[in-house]
């Protein structure tokens, strides 16, 4: 490969790392720090997504849209409209046990992916909504760079953001009640807090965040389908990505978002070096069988992930082992 | 040989140990009872001895050999049964298939150990088809001591059988303890009414913090003037 | 009368479908009795089952009805080996960290599916079925026999949960998981015996639902909603109630149709589910394992 398609492939790996850390995130926000179980990242992904390019694209006959609004102001009505999602959704399961909660996540991801695919005049169904722009690429080219690589800044700088803001979270008082919450529910709710309030605020602003995210990524891949948003993709590698990296650890969401994408990615290009002829054709599923697997070992070996949890003072029983 | 024997028990719930260093020992025949003021450990102990919480320091002997952290499900097979304090029945099996449970271990026919439960229990008779769960309390304690005769055991312990109960099932419960006991069964028991407990005990012990204060029989310590002032009440 | 009529012809496809979720539900409804989680590969156990139980009658050229029996032991041994191979080393820990491994599982499942037996559509060789005309309610035979396959497989269950040891001792462990522990029930067997039970009544489910329809690598992840809304409004953890709850969702997705696209019918069981999550976490119909 020339050293140009080299830098051009670095570039687009590194992108999507910094999209799913970002999503990885706000995952973080909500199971890491305060122990609520949602395995519908994918349906908070594609709100952002579909919502930051219905604001921002050109009139299209195929969907909704039409409004050309800048793109930050697509990237708010991302934030605010997983938000919003997360609060619905935050509010009916706020006092139910995790599995109630992991159930209505996914529910409504597919329930969201269902309306993707068939609702057309809002998304254009399966066809899919293409020609989504880059509005910064005017910006990086007056600079000499690619609009790739604009997008890479841009999506690297929103992670900045991100990680900065949950970190943040993470050492405030805010942060140690929540793990006061996640360890001991009864002793926090002893201690006068209400806790109820606690969960549903990580779960909005882990909501916001992974919308935040969607949105990144509609600009940067230009072209969205329901597709994108099946569990496997939107939800299941972020959740690889939080366990193997360290759960309740954000650097640990960062390093598991390059090491996971690292593997699925280059187990792409590993199937289509090395398979044999006759199994070419179950390169898909094996490199999900190759994610999945890992995702066993990792959970019976090293639970805790490769950066566990540190707890900033005063937290009792936080850390293992 | 003694029956049980626990020596200088140490151990917790995985903090600070609640145990330091109680004994209890347990002949046949005998009803043994322990008793103290709330978070003596009374209950942890005979956690640790029946292997349902880890013993850090000390030794349990049953009949001489040393069983200590061993299994439950070992314990029911070398003839100890355990009833808890609460939530001791399973509440959508029937009267009959509690006491099949307690005989979950032994092989052949089991129909003869039934006949002796209801014997002791003639009222589970009676009810046999009814669901432990709908059950008042005193009729779920008789479920319960009758699931734990079922392994015939040698060895009965029962963690304040007569919680929650009215003055005169109290009675007939304490009654239904010196039956089991005559029919060869050593009984360890913890006690919250601890005068009556003691009235019908062979010997006691007094916990208190986690270690022992005062051993003897039944009717002195009831007669034993500083255990009636810090323990029983006056 | 027209309306009545789809109505009473949706509900026959209710009962069909729902005779599919609660063999599911069931499955679902005892693993959490008794291990404490949402599994979330359940669907793919169905999968799973349904493409052994095809392989089974193409290669031994057996009558149909035959996938149903060699499907159960598929999926049973293959929940089994799932169990003893991940679900048991994480079972000390949180519930919750098996919710997340049998997600994973799901998709591992699945994967393995669309290795072995490819990406496409397959079918049972159902032949032409003749509806029998009554009134004028289209009866297609195999819905009648998914029906009578589904009381034969609960009946059974019935007699083995009420009437041998160790399913006495299931629904003991289920009711009071530490008494089962005091009292000397070996709770690895059981929880042994709890796998190859709900595989094989998720692969009963798998089997039906393949005679019904077709086979597709997702069959079981797209089902594993209404399954969970089912298990949820029978009040999970408690398999009769799983019954009813099938039944309930089952209907709720056909009659939809009416007015809903078809495609919908997912979303119609988990706003149902939702429904009862608000007003009634517990469940709606009472009853235990």
């Amino acid at each position: 490969m020339e050293l140009a398609g080299i830098a051009a492939y670095l570039v687009s790996f590194f992108t999507f790392v910094g999209i799913y850390a970002i999503l990885a995130l706000g995952l973080n926000m909500q199971w890491g720090f305060s122990g609520q179980f949602n395995i519908g990242v994918a349906g908070f992904f594609a709100v952002g997504a579909y919502t930051s390019a219905i604001l921002t694209t050109p009139e299209s006959p195929w969907h909704l849209g039409g409004y050309g609004m800048p793109f930050l102001v697509g990237i708010v009505g991302a934030v605010v409209a997983s938000a919003l999602l997360g609060l619905v959704i935050g509010w009916i399961t706020a006092r139910l046990r995790t599995d109630y909660l992991a159930i209505a996540t996914i529910g409504i991801a597919e329930t969201l992916r269902l309306i993707v695919a068939n609702e057309r005049w809002l998304t254009n169904g399966v066809r899919g909504m293409s020609g989504i722009e880059r509005p910064y690429a005017d910006f990086f080219a007056a600079l000499g760079l690619s609009s790739a690589m604009g997008s890479l800044i841009v999506v690297c700088a929103f992670l900045v953001l991100v990680y900065f803001l949950v970190e943040r979270a993470r050492q405030s008082p805010w942060g140690r009640v929540q793990r006061a919450i996640r360890e001991n529910e009864p002793a926090a709710e002893a201690s006068g807090k209400n806790i109820g309030r606690f969960r549903l605020e990580a779960f909005v602003v882990g909501s916001a965040i992974m919308g935040l995210g969607g949105a990144l990524y509609a600009h940067y891949f230009g072209f969205l389908s329901p597709e994108a948003f099946l569990p496997l993709y939107g939800t299941f590698l972020v959740w690889v990505m939080l366990i193997a990296g360290g759960s309740g650890n954000n650097k640990g969401a960062l390093l598991g978002a390059v090491i996971i994408w690292a593997i699925w990615s280059g187990s792409e290009f590993l199937m289509s070096t090395a398979l044999p002829e006759a199994l070419s054709g179950h390169a898909g599923p094996l490199r999900v069988l190759l994610i999945g697997v890992l995702l066993q070992v990792i959970l019976i070996k090293r639970p805790e992930g490769l950066l566990p949890e540190t707890t900033p003072k005063t937290v009792p029983f936080g850390k293992r082992d | 040989m003694k029956l049980l024997e626990a020596n200088g028990i140490y151990g917790g719930y995985g903090g600070a140990d609640i145990l330091k260093g109680a004994t209890v020992q347990v002949d046949q025949d005998e009803i043994v009872v322990i008793v103290g003021p709330n978070g003596a450990g009374k209950s942890t102990m005979m956690k640790a001895v029946f292997g349902l919480l880890h013993v850090r320091q000390g030794e349990v002997l049953y009949k001489g050999k040393p069983i200590t952290n061993g299994k439950p499900e070992q314990m029911v097979r070398l003839g100890v049964a355990y009833v808890p304090q609460e939530k001791n029945v399973f509440p959508s099996l029937t009267v009959e298939e509690n006491l099949e449970m307690g005989a979950f271990l032994i092989r052949g026919d089991i129909r003869p150990r039934k006949e002796k439960v209801y014997e002791v229990f003639p009222k589970l008779r009676e009810r046999r088809k009814q669901q432990a769960g709908l059950m008042s309390g005193g009729e779920r304690q008789m479920v319960a001591m009758g699931r734990a005769l079922m392994i015939d055991p040698q060895l009965l312990m029962l963690d304040e059988p007569t919680a929650g109960l009215s003055p005169r099932l109290i009675d007939e419960t304490f009654e239904r303890i010196i039956r089991i006991r005559d029919l060869g069964i050593g009984v360890l028991m913890v006690e919250q009414n601890a005068k009556q407990a003691l009235a019908i005990a062979d010997r006691g012990y007094v916990l208190a913090t986690g270690t022992n204060r005062y051993e003897d029989t039944g009717p002195n310590l009831l007669a034993n003037r500083e255990v009636a002032e810090m323990f029983l009440g006056g | 009368m027209d309306l009545l009529i789809d109505l009473i012809q949706l509900s026959v496809y209710g009962v069909v479908l729902g005779s599919v979720l609660a063999l599911g539900a069931i499955g679902v409804s005892m693993i959490f009795g008794i291990l404490r989680f949402a599994h979330f590969a359940h669907g793919d156990l169905m999968t799973i089952g349904a493409y052994v139980g095809l392989s089974f009658i193409m290669i031994t050229d057996a009558p149909i009805w035959w996938a149903l029996p060699a499907g159960m032991l598929g999926a049973a041994l293959t929940a089994l080996v799932v169990d003893q191979a991940v679900y048991k080393h994480i079972r000390r820990t949180q519930p919750v960290i098996l919710l997340i491994s049998s997600f994973g599982m799901a998709l591992v499942l699945r994967s393995i599916v669309q290795i072995v037996w490819g990406p496409s559509v397959q079918s049972y060789p159902t032949g032409i079925q003749r509806p029998w005309w009554v009134w004028e309610i289209a009866i297609v035979p195999t819905h009648i026999w998914i029906i009578l396959a589904t009381i034969v497989i609960v009946t059974a269950l019935h007699l083995f949960l009420t009437r041998t040891r160790i399913g006495k001792a299931m629904r003991a462990m289920s009711d009071n998981m530490d008494l089962a522990l005091v009292t000397g029930i070996p709770a690895e067997r059981v929880v042994m015996i709890t796998w190859l039970i709900g595989g094989a009544l998720a692969a009963g489910a798998g089997v039906l639902l393949g005679i019904d329809s077709r086979l597709t690598p997702t069959m079981g992840w797209n089902i594993l909603l209404p399954v969970f809304a089912a298990a949820i409004l029978g009040g999970i953890g408690r398999p009769y109630g799983a019954i009813a709850g099938g039944l309930v969702i089952g209907l709720a997705m056909e009659i939809s149709t009416l007015f809903l696209e078809p495609s919908y019918k997912p979303a119609v069981a988990f706003v149902i589910m939702v429904a009862v999550l608000i007003v009634r976490p517990q469940g709606i119909f009472k009853g235990a394992l």
